[in-house]
């Protein structure tokens, strides 16, 4: 992790000054009086957890809190490890129709290269939206295209569409889209990048198809033939630097991208929603010898079995039940709960939109109402989106030595009328406004006589 | 039937459109003609040619089978200010025959429904949908929600899009969505004509057609507009275009009423007159200025909103609802003294410029300066939620401490939608007389675990979450992957 202590100190100072401590530094504290939910063992109907120098230092029923610590108290409240976000454009995106504000992807085909990292915005007003949600941690991941997967459009924009497939040029989806990256959603830091190049983008299916020129088949030839170029050029790359090896498909940037991915060091995020093309990427996955993910699978309990044998890890919206398209004929709103039945690990998402992050937690429980068991639902949105991009290390859980990403609930945390009361990244409380609550604040407060710009 | 008696009459009555007001209408012309006027024969005008004669596309619903039911022991949220523990509604031809509490006397020979554990509320009404014209799957072939070749496209009419076998029509009944208009999209300052729908399984549009529900015209302020005729490089391509557009229409359609009302005049009167050519635009345009087709402007600003007010005190017309008016706080005070509704989601914002304000409790502010508030969707994905969504809406105002109550929160998905689509009368809200639109919910449906476990229309079970028979499926879905099973 790249920071600058200097950076993080003034920046932290002008951010957080909300911040009961006015301090930026990890707290020492104890949350008492709390339902605990670790997600990596049983809920504690009522006990305490102890947070010292931004770690967890103790989670129990009768745990003691040290003299002089603060303490808060919880009223019965839920608390929860910070929610994670499996794939989003958080940080990387702003305003979906502001073309200037996107960051999230690249008019490229094959765009492997393309690394969002270099793209993400720490000072996001989006990222105090997501915490409201209580989000700390997000998946970055280059742009989704396509049908389905969880992007939600917006019927009023169907104008859009319309322009798109015109002269305004959204252009085609990629084949790659690009490397992700993982970010943690702390307030004041220069730098909220914990790991980038955590994976490499693929769309497959209608999108995939419409990058290649047409087809399914187009796609697939093209992404083995760059694989094929990956592990050549990571063979010999004196060869290629001396201009002695045959054309490949893509360039360096590009290849150099797909090396640890062929390596199988880093893993394809695999878009795919029928179900032929969820066994086309389980298959691509064996010949090629590399790890996957899967995102969208709005067909995937049609072929559970598989994806759990494959163990592969898949990344749903559980809200797409709709035929939305023809590779999304069979979504249905037990898909989750199907896989997860079927052994299959999965993580929830709220929305990929940056703006709709804060809806993860009711996906979850969207989830359960379908019959995902709530302990899974749960671990859905945070200890398995860590697991999946290699953090759950450091969070995901409210284990003994993790970082303190965590959330003090009203109530229920997947339920439509409980809110995130205090959110701690790394340990340090978040501020609780966003641009959003200070718009609500200067018109809530109501006519003092002055327009409401002095408010 | 009975039914379809009373429907065809309002149905026609509709189809009059602007003409009825003119014959009917009390003209307020002097009748001072002292010397005779030259004499014709009145030849009536084809039907086609007359907006008085056009017969329009009536409504062909009835109502599915139904028997006479009582629920009882439920929570019961009336949608007028109510929750009824211990509840008892009763259903009989399919109205509202009485609801109340526990002492609530049920008929004899009524099927009793025990509710117990559960909830009642009416059913959903999505007063912003796109269902049918922009079905599932989503491909150019059935993209027919945007007209989108001129910035005044007043003369279409939703309902000449809708595609009934919308698998979309399903997923947002099991959500309890009883009732829906369905409106052209927002590429035009104006749109055309909304149409709506009883949220039953129909193969023909007629079947669905709400009987007696007036027409709107979809009007968009904004970004869309412009972007697409600027992009086009036509008027408009700025927001002051857009405000161009909407007058210039609004003078045409003025003057081509009096036309109208001067020809009916005349032959009234039994003097020779010439039939104004009809204009199918002006026509709904002119049916705005008589008060008979309601405006559902599409506007997300609040200072857009005070403009597009000004524009209807120009022309003497009255905006029904603001849709998608996540701005609605910023000017509540003024919506709620011209009786305006504003149309919000609950916390979508940041999608495009104009709605980088929208903030979750803007409902919840609407609400507390008094004036009326609706959540819609636009969304095929949330109008099959939007329960959770006004639970959204309150829980934001909850959080700042205003206190709003579900009995009052299910209004803005019921009772609200139904007074800004001229429906109220008839549904909505579960009163003696209204329709049996009702919705069992497993529990309570603010929860986001919250089930429609069954969903009435005009007291006819259409939706039955653990029976199979009540599952309908579209044409579409058949012999697909999944067969339309979606729960």
């Amino acid at each position: 992790m790249i920071r600058s202590p200097l950076l993080y100190g003034l920046l932290a100072g002008a951010a957080l000054c909300a911040v009961a401590t006015g301090s930026a530094s990890a707290q020492t504290f104890a949350i008492v009086n709390a339902r605990i939910e670790p997600v990596s063992s049983a809920a504690i109907p009522s006990g305490t957890i102890l947070v010292q120098n931004g770690k967890i230092a103790a989670v129990g029923a009768g745990v003691a809190v040290p003299a002089g610590v603060t303490t808060i108290d919880a009223k019965g409240g839920v608390v929860t490890p910070g929610l994670v976000a499996p794939s989003s454009n958080i940080s990387a995106s702003e305003i979906g129709g502001v073309r200037e504000t996107r960051d999230d992807g690249t008019g490229n085909a094959l765009s492997a290269g393309f690394d969002i990292a270099y793209s993400v915005n720490p000072a996001s007003p989006m990222i105090g939206l997501a915490r409201d949600g209580g989000v700390t941690s997000s998946a970055v991941t280059p742009v989704l295209s396509g049908a389905g997967g969880g992007s939600h459009e917006h019927a009023d924009d169907g104008v859009v569409e319309e322009m798109t497939a015109g002269k305004d040029g959204g252009g085609d989806p990629p084949l790659f889209g690009g490397q992700a990256a993982f970010v943690r959603l702390k307030a004041g830091e220069a730098d909220i990048v914990s790991k980038s190049k955590t994976a490499v983008t693929l769309s497959l299916g209608e999108a995939g198809a419409r990058a290649a020129g047409g087809s399914r088949g187009a796609a697939i030839v093209l992404v083995k033939s760059a694989l094929q170029d990956a592990r050549a050029f990571a063979r010999n790359r004196a060869a290629f630097e001396q201009g002695a090896t045959r054309d490949y498909s893509l360039s360096r940037l590009d290849l150099e991208a797909l090396v640890p991915v062929v390596q199988g060091k880093t893993p394809l995020l695999i878009r795919a929603h029928r179900a032929s093309d969820i066994r086309l990427a389980l298959k691509l996955a064996a010949e090629e010898k590399i790890r996957i993910m899967l995102e969208g699978a709005e067909e995937g309990w049609l072929v559970a079995g598989e994806i759990a044998r494959a163990g592969v890890p898949v990344i749903v919206d559980t809200q797409a039940d709709l035929p939305d398209s023809f590779e999304t004929l069979g979504s249905r709103l037990d898909n989750a709960a199907r896989l997860n039945a079927a052994g299959v690990t999965v993580a929830i998402n709220g929305a990929r939109d940056f703006n709709n992050l804060r809806q993860e937690r009711l996906n979850a429980g969207l989830a359960v109402a379908n019959g995902l068991p709530y302990p899974a639902a749960l671990a859905a949105i945070t200890l398995t989106p860590a697991k999946i991009w290699g953090m759950a290390d450091q969070i995901g859980s409210l284990d003994v030595g993790k970082t303190a990403d965590l959330v003090l609930w009203t109530g229920d945390p997947l339920e439509t009328t409980t809110w995130a009361d205090k959110v701690f990244v790394g340990g340090v409380e978040q501020p609780a406004d966003s641009r959003q609550s200070q718009l609500r604040d200067r018109y809530a407060a109501g006519d003092n006589g002055m327009p409401p710009a002095y408010r | 039937m009975t039914r379809w008696g009373t429907t065809a009459a309002a149905v026609s009555l509709l189809a009059l459109g602007l003409s009825a007001c003119a014959t009917t209408g009390t003209t307020a012309k002097p009748q001072t003609s002292a010397k005779p006027a030259e004499k014709a024969e009145s030849k009536p005008l084809p039907k086609g040619l007359d907006g008085e004669a056009s017969s329009g596309f009536p409504s062909t619903y009835v109502a599915l089978p139904s028997r006479p039911t009582a629920f009882v022991g439920a929570t019961v949220l009336t949608a007028t200010g109510q929750q009824i523990e211990n509840g008892v509604v009763v259903v009989q031809d399919g109205r509202i025959l009485a609801v109340g509490g526990p002492e609530t006397a049920i008929p004899a020979g009524v099927v009793t429904v025990d509710a117990k554990g559960k909830w009642i509320t009416p059913g959903i009404i999505d007063s912003h949908s796109h269902l049918g014209v922009y079905p599932s799957p989503g491909v150019s072939a059935k993209s027919d929600g945007n007209e989108a070749t001129d910035p005044n496209t007043a003369q279409v009419w939703a309902e000449h899009s809708v595609w009934p076998q919308d698998p979309g029509f399903n997923r947002a009944r099991a959500g309890g969505v009883t009732t829906l208009q369905i409106l052209p999209g927002s590429a035009n300052l104006f749109g055309g004509r909304s149409v709506t729908l009883k949220n039953v399984p129909s193969t023909t549009m007629q079947g669905m057609k709400f009987p007696g529900a007036p027409y709107g015209v979809k009007m968009a302020c904004g970004e869309n507009p412009k972007r697409v005729y600027g992009g086009k490089s036509r008027s408009p391509s700025t927001a002051m275009g857009n405000v161009f557009g909407y007058r210039k229409a609004w003078i045409d359609a003025a003057d081509y009423a009096r036309k109208w009302d001067d020809y009916r005049a005349k032959k009234d009167k039994g003097e020779k007159a010439d039939a104004p050519k009809r204009d199918l635009q002006l026509e709904t345009l002119a049916g705005v200025l008589k008060g008979e087709i309601l405006v559902q402007n599409h506007c997300y600003r609040g200072d857009e909103m005070a403009v597009m007010i000004d524009v209807a005190k120009e022309f003497g017309y009255k905006i029904t609802m603001f849709h998608h008016a996540v701005e609605s706080y910023k000017v509540a005070p003024l919506l709620a003294k011209e009786g305006i509704c504003s149309a919000t989601w609950a916390s979508w914002t940041g999608f495009k410029m104009e709605s980088l304000d929208g903030i979750d409790s803007n409902a919840a502010m609407v609400w507390k300066a008094g004036a009326c508030v609706v959540i819609h969707s636009d969304d095929p994905i949330m109008t099959q939620r939007l329960n959770q969504e006004a639970a959204i809406a309150m829980t934001a105002g909850n959080k700042i401490g205003y206190g709003i109550t579900r009995a009052e929160a299910i209004k803005w998905i019921t009772a609200n939608p139904a007074k800004a689509m001229g429906i109220a009368d008839k549904t909505g809200s579960l009163e003696v007389g209204k329709a049996g639109d009702i919705v069992v919910w497993n529990r309570d449906p603010f929860s986001v675990y919250a089930q429609a476990e069954q969903v009435y229309i005009d007291g006819a079970l259409t939706y039955d979450r653990n029976d199979k028979r009540y599952q309908p499926k579209s044409d579409f879905e058949l012999g697909q992957p999944g067969q339309g099973a979606f729960n």
